[in-house]
């Protein structure tokens, strides 16, 4: 599962060659008929016209996101939906209330404590795989964590409520947890987003040039000092990446949460009650069947815009890294 | 990257240390320790869901429709059905286009224009989108909204309005393992292609995407099974679970991971089992399609 880990940061070609086709190209095609003129271009127009699909998607989710959730601020205010401490949107009457802070503070603090479990592991796990394991050791170890990446979120969800609750938090360690609690469900987010993390840190760390680590080991430098003192600094562009993203993944997780993590979002540091991310929100309004053009239905725009921006702005650092530590080393 | 002489003379003073070879191996261990913590987990996490699960597959756990009132007579007919259309129509829609976007960026587009440059950020940032916000687009544009292609029910929580939501979540996926695979095909080839006359077309027709080809296949298949693994999207264009009827493609559908999702919230224990079961379906359906791209990327690679 290589590919399905971090896609999206693949290098870019621009070999000078390419110049050279396309000057080739209008030649031999000039020497065809029209009718060779028509369909490579042809060909080209539907090449392009299918890469602005992906534009087109994400206008898609702009618009979507956007129109829907204007309707929403005309019937909530703006201030009242980011700085109102109590959402209860699903409720009736006097008490639905539609301050997002308590889910703000929920994926915050959820992906806070994921990032904790993650950082140190995901890290660790990059550095050994890119600077001490063997290439056969690689062979090995490698698949492993790109099974782990690969495994369905849905899975780790299960596994947290029914296992990492009650076996390991409750009889192993003795924590006094509810049946959702958010204590689990961060742990859980932590190992899901390890393998982002460890694959990104292990792709920057292989991609500082070797001459660095020549030299630091000709100074006589030992292979631990080399490592955190030469090649990690070196690579630290694409290890801010790294942890952006995994940060930006557990910010939008939806399913972990929703199973193990429960259906209140919770302001408080306590991590032994029930507390819910944006997009778990979002998943269990949805489920809940909630009509169409309701107020309640709105919030899944207005909340989904929270989470859009939010992780955009996360993706856009992480890119803006990735390119950097590309540019010094390619 | 500043590697300062003083910084330099530090590391040599430090090496004379004796504890240094203490720090080294300490090190090591911290490394290796967090390798193992991944690695234990997913050790626990297999034989948990093993042991909670195998004594529900059997044969009729295939072929027999799930139930919510008799659990122990519970199957997952509908749902595997589900999950194996969802991926055929995800993939009849994905290939085409995220194959023809890959040879348009890599072969075609200039990419000092402004365009390209927004395309290129743009299929970045899409393949790091929360899945649920395509669930979100999937329920607003596809399910509720204005879009109903060649009439076949779009405008409803279809298998149809499930496979586009996926397809979308999964293209940019598609789109850059493609583009990878046919930038790995060296430009002699190109070149001695079209020193021999042929058009550019036929050059990436008859030349760089046969040599593309194993890499785009193991990009897709590994595409598809992040598809079919993903439950947020599903759940908000509306599959169902527990459901009495196979899928069609203008109708209701349900899929393994919603199954499992349903299961897991119900109160009684056997469900919590029947979900660790169809668990192992769906991570034996995964470990198949995984298998079978690491066989095509041994088999067929090309070595140039």
């Amino acid at each position: 599962m290589a590919g399905s880990q971090i896609p999206g940061f693949s290098g870019h070609g621009g070999d000078p060659a390419s110049a050279l086709y396309r000057t080739r190209t209008r030649r031999s095609a000039g020497a065809q008929a029209i009718k060779g003129l028509l369909a490579a271009a042809a060909v080209r127009g539907g090449g392009g016209a299918a890469a602005l699909l992906s534009v087109l998607t994400t206008t898609g989710i702009v618009i979507t996101l956007a129109s829907e959730a204007v309707n929403f601020f005309q019937v909530v205010g703006l201030a009242d939906f980011f700085f109102d401490t109590d959402w209860a949107p699903l409720a009736g009457g006097d008490s639905q209330a539609f301050g997002v802070v308590p889910l703000i503070w929920s994926t915050l603090y959820l992906t806070g404590i994921g990032l904790i479990v993650a950082v140190p592991l995901g890290l660790g796990v990059g550095i050994y795989l890119a600077e001490y394991a063997s290439p056969r050791v690689r062979r090995i170890l490698k698949p492993l964590i790109e099974i782990l990446a690969g495994i369905p979120t849905i899975v780790f969800g299960y596994f947290a409520l029914t296992f990492f609750t009650p076996t390991v938090l409750k009889d192993i360690f003795s924590v006094d947890v509810s049946v959702f609690n958010g204590l689990s469900a961060g742990i859980i987010l932590g190992i899901l987003v390890l393998p982002t993390i460890a694959s990104v840190s292990e792709d920057s760390l292989s991609a500082v040039p070797q001459s660095l680590r020549e030299g630091a080991f000709g100074l006589g430098a030992a292979k631990r000092q080399v490592v955190t003192r030469v090649v990690f600094p070196a690579a630290l562009s694409g290890v801010v990446a790294a942890l952006v993203l995994g940060a930006s993944r557990a910010v939008g997780e939806t399913v972990v949460i929703l199973v193990a993590a429960g259906n209140t979002p919770n302001l408080t540091f306590d991590l032994t009650v029930a507390h819910q991310n944006m997009a778990a929100f979002i998943a269990n309004t949805a489920r809940a069947d909630v009509s169409q053009g309701g107020v309640a239905y709105l919030t899944i725009f207005a909340v989904g815009t929270t989470l859009f921006v939010m992780t955009l702005l996360l993706n856009l650092v992480a890119i803006r890294f990735v390119r950097k530590y590309r540019q010094v080393y390619e | 990257m500043a590697v300062t002489e003083s910084a330099i003379t530090r590391k040599i003073v430090e090496r004379a240390s004796s504890g240094e070879r203490v720090r080294e191996l300490g090190f090591r261990v911290a490394l290796l320790g967090c390798l193992l913590v991944a690695i234990v987990f997913l050790g626990v996490l297999i034989v948990d869901v093993s042991v909670d699960g195998l004594p529900f597959l059997s044969l009729e756990f295939f072929y027999t429709f799930p139930s919510r009132i008799f659990p122990e007579e519970s199957g997952i007919q509908s749902a595997l059905l589900g999950t194996l259309a969802l991926m055929v129509l995800c993939a009849v829609f994905v290939v085409p286009i995220g194959v023809a976007s890959a040879v348009y960026l890599e072969e075609y587009a200039d990419r000092d224009r402004w365009i390209n440059r927004t395309i290129e950020v743009n299929i970045q940032n899409l393949a790091s989108v929360p899945s649920v916000v395509y669930g979100i687009l999937g329920l607003a544009f596809i399910v509720r909204g204005p879009v109903d292609i060649f009439g076949l029910g779009v405008g409803q929580p279809t298998l149809l309005a499930g496979a586009l939501t996926l397809g979308l979540l999964v293209l940019p996926i598609v789109i850059i393992v493609s583009r990878e695979a046919i930038r790995a095909v060296p430009p002699s080839i190109r070149e001695g292609s079209l020193a021999l006359g042929a058009t550019q077309w036929q050059t990436i027709w008859k030349q760089v995407l046969p040599g593309a080809l194993p890499g785009v296949a193991t990009g897709v298949i590994l595409a598809l099974s992040r598809a079919i693994g993903e439950t947020a999207p599903l759940i908000l264009v509306g599959a169902g679970a527990f459901q009495l009827f196979n899928p069609s493609i203008d109708g209701p559908f349900s899929a393994l991971p919603i199954q499992i999702f349903n299961n897991v919230g119900e109160p009684e224990d056997i469900f919590r089992d029947l979900a660790a079961a169809t668990i192992l379906v769906l991570l034996g359906i995964l470990l198949i399609m995984n298998s079978l791209a690491i066989y095509l990327r041994n088999r067929y690679e090309n070595k140039w």
